[in-house]
């Protein structure tokens, strides 16, 4: 039983009510949180975008259009429910659900606050239990996590196909393609992290980040950061890489066909993928809802509680990685098809793989006492053999497709 | 409760595994196969691998069936397909007759072995169970220690597969013309 409901001290022993309806109302608070969370996501986009375009935006529905997407949502309640007449209806009303599930059971697994502080490691007390402000703890949760990235294709791939019409379909080879691509550097970036932490689970990854030294984004050399969010940002099909719903190439993509609460399942499951990544970010690499430490001073928010406290950091933490997702979509024009396949390929694939080697090099020569300079010069060496070898193939290449009188 | 999300997930992968060969439609038989993968993977968990559970996920419904998804859209042969045609004569009953023959010896496997199996002490050890990254850290001793030679020829089995791929689907440049 517990090998189902992943490794939580809660769950361990003979299950009581008690715990029972811990776990009840952590999955309700989950839920809530992910769709408010949501909601006011949609709102602080179209804030930002707006004012980086000089315009006002959303400022009617509430204090400051706070309500704009509740209202949009409702209508969209109200509108009529199409399928189109050459759709694959099974399959047509299924893919909003696929896009919308694996959106929400990511979260599952984001440590989403807890204490910190005099060794507490995370765990707060709830109604006389010891538990952690997070859903599930699988020893596996980073795989998780992984897992439900690649299972959200299904949805946008299905939703295309079932559609029955050509633009869709388009959009939705193109989703296909370019998520399977994106996951094997984003892959490689968690796997540095993994070497790193020496841990799979979520918490543990969290635990081991106490102060900003420990960050993993430190530990691992900055470079797999930067490859995991431009590698999220292209999972996530959003701005520059939103190929897939390109609008002035494919109408709206994959969700052209779709109306009603079926398309807003589809706009749910985006912005919840958005959020989900950023606090993934925060998770791996900037110590989740750890509160912020700096040679030994930690900072603390007045007048909050220990046990709330770590929600705060990792709010203020996510809020900062879905303003730069905003900024990306605000100022970066859309990638060409083959810039896109040649980034994902040729740069972030290799570069990944590349870097892991040298991380995985350092750790083999830390634990054999090797020298510290040779290790990283004889990598540094084997990395650009490598680096020339992947160059003369793509050269050759290259000189192939000229030849064949190819015009890119 | 064990034997609850047992019978869900074996009849989620029956269900599905009986829908990858009765479905008319390709898509939807791919589909099949992706439920029966979940189903597989519930039980792993159940057993407390969850790291095969995991990989079985990622690596399978992730990538191979989303491959096999994408094959079919793109060469646009997602037409329903009428299974009453035999394109091999006979292949029905020669494929009922092996069917048959391996669950006889599924059968026989899991009878002649049962005490072998079920014996205490043998399998994930104490200290597997105890901490949860054990699992994972015993695999990977298996792997890239004890098999670590079998696991690189396997790789490098893939490895030929993916250069005979590119070079069968390769175009030859152009011969120049012989000269006149």
């Amino acid at each position: 039983m517990d090998a189902i409901l992943a490794v939580d001290p809660l769950l361990e022993g003979n299950l009581l009510w008690t715990p029972l309806l811990i776990v009840l109302l952590k999955v309700l608070v989950v839920f809530v949180v992910g769709l408010v969370a949501t909601m006011l996501m949609v709102w602080f986009e179209r804030k930002v975008i707006a004012g980086m375009q000089n315009r006002v935006g959303p400022n009617k529905a509430g204090p400051f259009g706070l309500l704009q997407t509740l209202a949009d949502g409702t209508k969209l309640f109200l509108k009529e429910d199409l399928i189109p007449e050459r759709a694959d209806r099974f399959v047509f009303k299924l893919a909003p659900y696929l896009a919308f599930v694996p959106a929400f059971l990511a979260f599952a697994i984001i440590p989403l606050g807890g204490d910190y502080r005099n060794g507490n490691g995370g765990m707060v007390e709830l109604f006389g239990h010891q538990t952690r402000v997070q859903l599930a703890d699988p020893p596996v949760g980073v795989l998780f996590a992984l897992a439900i990235s690649a299972i959200a294709v299904y949805g946008i791939m299905l939703a295309g196909w079932a559609s029955g019409s050509k633009y869709p379909l388009l959009g939705s080879v193109r989703a296909s393609a370019q998520m399977v691509s994106y996951e094997a550097a984003l892959g490689l970036s968690v796997a540095c992290v993994l070497l790193v932490a020496g841990t799979m689970s979520t918490s543990g990854i969290v635990n081991l980040q106490g102060s900003v030294g420990n960050w993993n984004v430190v530990t691992t050399g900055f470079v797999p950061f930067f490859i995991f969010v431009i590698a999220a940002t292209a999972e996530l099909n959003r701005p520059p890489f939103d190929l897939v719903e390109a609008e002035q190439e494919l109408v709206g993509g994959f969700n052209t066909e779709y109306a009603s609460i079926r398309f807003a399942l589809f706009y749910l499951a985006e912005f919840m993928n958005t959020i989900t990544m950023s606090a993934l970010i925060v998770t791996l690499f900037f110590g989740g809802p750890q509160p912020v430490s700096i040679g030994g001073t930690t900072l603390d928010i007045p007048l909050i509680p220990n046990a709330l406290e770590g929600t705060v950091w990792l709010l203020l933490k996510v809020l900062v990685f879905l303003y730069i997702y905003v900024w990306f979509r605000a100022t970066l024009p859309r990638f060409r098809y083959d810039q896109l396949m040649d980034l994902g390929w040729k740069v972030l694939i290799p570069a990944s793989l590349g870097w892991f080697m040298l991380l995985a090099a350092q750790r083999v020569g830390e634990d054999a006492g090797w020298d510290r300079i040779v290790v990283t010069l004889v990598t540094a060496l084997v990395l650009i053999g490598g680096y020339t070898l992947l160059q003369l193939a793509m050269k050759v290449s290259r000189d192939n497709r000229d030849r064949d009188g190819a015009s890119f | 409760m064990e034997l609850f999300v047992f019978v869900a997930a074996a009849l989620m992968a029956l269900v599905g595994s009986v829908g990858v060969v009765m479905r008319n439609n390709p898509v939807h038989a791919a589909m099949s196969l992706v439920l029966t993968l979940f189903g597989v993977a519930v039980l792993f968990v159940q057993q407390g691998a969850h790291f095969l559970a995991a990989v079985q996920i990622i690596v399978y419904a992730g990538a191979i069936v989303v491959l096999f998804l994408f094959v079919i859209m793109l060469l646009g042969v997602d037409r329903a397909e009428n299974l009453r045609i035999e394109p091999l004569a006979g292949q029905r009953a020669v494929a009922g007759a092996a069917g048959a023959a391996m669950v006889g010896l599924l059968t026989a496997a899991v009878l002649t072995s049962e005490s072998a199996v079920l014996e205490d002490g043998k399998g994930l050890s104490a200290t597997t169970l105890d901490s949860p990254d054990a699992n994972i850290r015993q695999l990977a001793e298996s792997i890239f220690g004890d098999n670590v030679f079998a696991f690189e020829i396997t790789s490098v089995l893939l490895l030929v597969a993916v250069v005979g791929t590119v070079i069968l689907a390769r175009r030859l440049p152009k011969q120049p013309e012989a000269a006149a």
